[in-house]
C-alpha cells in the first residue's frame, strides 16, 4: 500500500514537472539565446550583450516599447475613470437601460478580437479619420472599459443602497456620497479592473494591428512584422519584458507575504 | 440617488459611436459589394456566395475549425490531470503552482509564441504541428485554471462520503469529481476554442506564413487586397460559427446539469 502511494506521488510530481517544463523551457530558451554572440537560434556560441546593444540602438524597437506603455497608461486611466463612473451610474439606472448597456458592453468581450478590430478600422476610415496614435488609443479605451465595468458591477450589486441613502439624508452632497461612501467600498474592484485593463492593453495585438497607422507600432505589432526574419534582438526584448513582469509579480506576491509574517510576529 | 443614473450617459454615447456603429459598418460592408461610394446601398449576398462556393475558402474554414477543436481537446486531455493533481496538493503548494501557471500569461502572447521558433528549429516539424504546439502553449493555462477553480470549490465531504459508501477511487472520480468539474471544463472550452478559431498570428509566426487559417484570410482581405466587403463577410461567417458553437456548448452544459 505504502509503495503504491509513493508511486502515485512520484507520478503526480513527474507530470506536474513536465507541465511546468513545457511552460518555462521556451521562456528560458529565449533568455539564454538573448546572450548569444551569434545570430544562431539553435547553437549557443558564446556570451555577449550584442543583442541588447542592438535593441537599444534600434529606434523602431524602442519606439514600439514607448508606444505600448504610453497607450496602456492612457487607456488604463481613461477606462478606469469612465468604467467606474458608468458602473455606478448603471447600478442606479432603470433595469431596461442597465440591461441594454450591459449587453452592448459585453460585445467586445464576447466577440473575437478580429471582429472588434475590423469594425473599428472600418469606422475610423469611413469617418475619414487618419489611423495612427489617436485611433489606437480610442480603440484601446473602447475594449478596456468593458473589462473595468465587468469587474466593478458585481461588487456594486453587493453594496447596501441604504448606506449611501443615509449619507444623503444626513446632509452629504451627492458628490460626497459618491467619493466618501460609494467609491471607498468598491476600491478593490476598481483596482483589479484597472489591472485587467492595463494588461489587456499592454498585450493587445489584433485590435492594435488593425487600428494603428503607419509608423505607430506597439511591441506585439513589431514582433509580428518580424515573422519572416530571424532577429535575436527580439530575444533581448522578450527577456527585458520577462524581467520586468517577473519583478512586478514577485513584488506583488512577496510583499503581502512578508507583511503577513510581520503582522504575525507582532501579534505573537 | 436616481440622479446617479445620469453618470452612465457619457458611456452610452461612447458605445453608440465606438461599438454599435462600427458593428453596423461590418454588416453594411458584408452585404454590399465594392464601389458603393454613394450613399445608396445595394443589398447583396454575393460575398457570402463567393465564400461558400469556393473550395479553397471552405478548406481554410474546415482547417481552422479542425485545428481549434483538436487544440481544445488536447488542452482538456493535458490540462485536466494537471488541474486535478494540483488540487490534491496542500494549500501552500496549490497557490505556488497556480502562480507558476499564471505567470507566463502575463508575458505578451506574441513574445511567448516567438519563443518557440528557436526550439522548433531543432526539429523537423510540419507547419500544422508547430501551430498545434503554439496554440496549446498559449491556451492551456486558461483550461488548467478553469478546471482547477471548479475542482478547488468541490466539497471534499462528497468524496469522503463516496468512499465511505464503498466506491473505489476510479468510481469516486467518475461519479463524483468529474461530473462536478464539468462547468470548469465548459468555461475552459469557451476560453480556448474562441481565440483558437480566430487566431492569426500563431499560424503566421510558427507556420511561416504559408499556412492559412480563417483569421489570416480576413487579414489578407483587409490589409493586402483591400476588399473590405469580402473581408467583412468572412468575419461575419466566423462570428456566426463561434456563436453557434458557444450556444451548443452552453446547451450541452445545461442538459448535463439537468441530468
Amino acid at each position: 500500500m505504502d509503495k503504491k502511494r509513493k508511486g502515485l506521488r512520484f507520478g503526480s510530481g513527474f507530470y506536474l514537472t513536465l507541465i511546468m517544463l513545457f511552460f518555462y523551457v521556451p521562456i528560458l530558451y529565449v533568455v539564454v539565446f538573448s546572450f548569444n554572440n551569434s545570430k544562431s537560434l539553435t547553437s549557443f556560441t558564446g556570451f555577449s550583450l550584442m543583442w541588447y546593444e542592438k535593441m537599444f540602438a534600434n529606434r523602431t524597437m524602442m519606439e514600439s516599447i514607448y508606444y505600448t506603455v504610453l497607450v496602456a497608461v492612457i487607456a488604463t486611466v481613461v477606462s478606469t475613470v469612465v468604467g467606474t463612473i458608468t458602473a455606478i451610474g448603471l447600478s442606479k439606472s432603470r433595469r431596461l437601460v442597465r440591461e441594454v448597456v450591459t449587453q452592448i458592453n459585453n460585445l467586445p468581450v464576447m466577440n473575437p478580437d478580429i471582429v472588434t478590430a475590423i469594425s473599428l478600422m472600418l469606422f475610423f476610415i469611413s469617418i475619414n479619420m487618419k489611423t495612427g496614435l489617436l485611433t489606437l488609443i480610442l480603440a484601446h479605451i473602447t475594449f478596456c472599459i468593458p473589462y473595468v465595468i465587468l469587474s466593478i458591477m458585481p461588487k456594486l450589486r453587493q453594496l447596501d443602497d441604504n448606506v449611501a441613502e443615509a449619507a444623503l439624508d444626513l446632509g452629504a452632497t451627492p458628490w460626497q456620497a459618491l467619493t466618501k461612501v460609494i467609491i471607498p467600498q468598491i476600491k478593490d474592484a476598481i483596482l483589479s479592473g484597472a489591472l485587467i485593463a492595463f494588461s489587456m492593453s499592454f498585450d493587445d495585438f489584433v485590435i492594435s494591428f488593425f487600428t494603428t497607422g503607419p509608423g505607430i507600432n506597439n511591441i506585439s505589432i513589431y514582433v509580428y512584422t518580424m515573422y519572416k526574419r530571424i532577429n535575436p534582438s527580439i530575444n533581448a526584448l522578450s527577456s527585458l519584458i520577462i524581467l520586468v513582469i517577473a519583478t512586478v509579480l514577485v513584488i506583488v506576491n512577496v510583499v503581502p507575504m512578508l507583511k503577513n509574517r510581520k503582522k504575525r510576529e507582532i501579534e505573537a | 440617488m436616481k440622479s446617479f443614473g445620469r453618470m452612465a450617459y457619457p458611456y452610452m454615447a461612447w458605445i453608440t459611436v465606438f461599438i454599435v456603429i462600427p458593428m453596423i459598418m461590418i454588416m453594411l460592408y458584408a452585404f454590399t459589394v465594392q464601389g458603393n461610394e454613394t450613399l445608396i446601398f445595394h443589398f447583396t449576398l454575393a460575398n457570402f456566395a463567393r465564400f461558400l462556393q469556393d473550395q479553397t475558402f471552405l478548406n481554410v474554414l474546415w482547417n481552422s475549425l479542425r485545428i481549434a477543436v483538436i487544440t481544445t481537446l488536447c488542452c482538456i486531455i493535458i490540462g485536466y490531470p494537471a488541474a486535478f493533481l494540483i488540487a490534491q496538493q496542500d494549500e501552500r503548494k496549490q497557490g505556488i503552482m497556480i502562480l507558476l501557471i499564471t505567470l507566463p500569461m502575463w508575458i505578451n502572447m506574441l513574445v511567448r509564441t516567438y519563443a518557440w521558433r528557436g526550439i522548433m528549429l531543432h526539429f523537423d516539424l510540419s507547419s500544422e504541428f508547430k501551430i498545434f504546439v503554439g496554440m496549446i502553449y498559449n491556451f492551456l493555462p486558461y483550461m488548467i485554471i478553469q478546471i482547477y477553480t471548479s475542482l478547488a470549490k468541490l466539497d471534499k465531504n462528497l468524496i469522503t462520503a463516496a468512499q465511505d459508501l464503498g466506491a473505489n477511487p476510479l468510481q469516486t472520480f467518475l461519479k463524483v469529481t468529474l461530473p462536478l468539474s464539468v462547468p470548469g471544463i465548459i468555461s475552459g472550452i469557451t476560453l480556448v476554442f474562441l481565440p483558437a478559431v480566430s487566431s492569426f498570428f500563431i499560424p503566421k509566426l510558427l507556420g511561416g506564413g504559408d499556412y492559412v487559417l480563417i483569421g489570416n484570410l480576413i487579414e489578407t482581405y483587409f490589409v493586402t487586397t483591400g476588399d473590405w466587403n469580402f473581408g467583412s463577410a468572412i468575419s461575419l461567417i466566423m462570428a456566426a460559427i463561434i456563436l453557434i458553437s458557444m450556444y451548443l456548448t452552453r446547451k450541452l452544459d445545461r442538459q448535463y446539469q439537468e441530468d
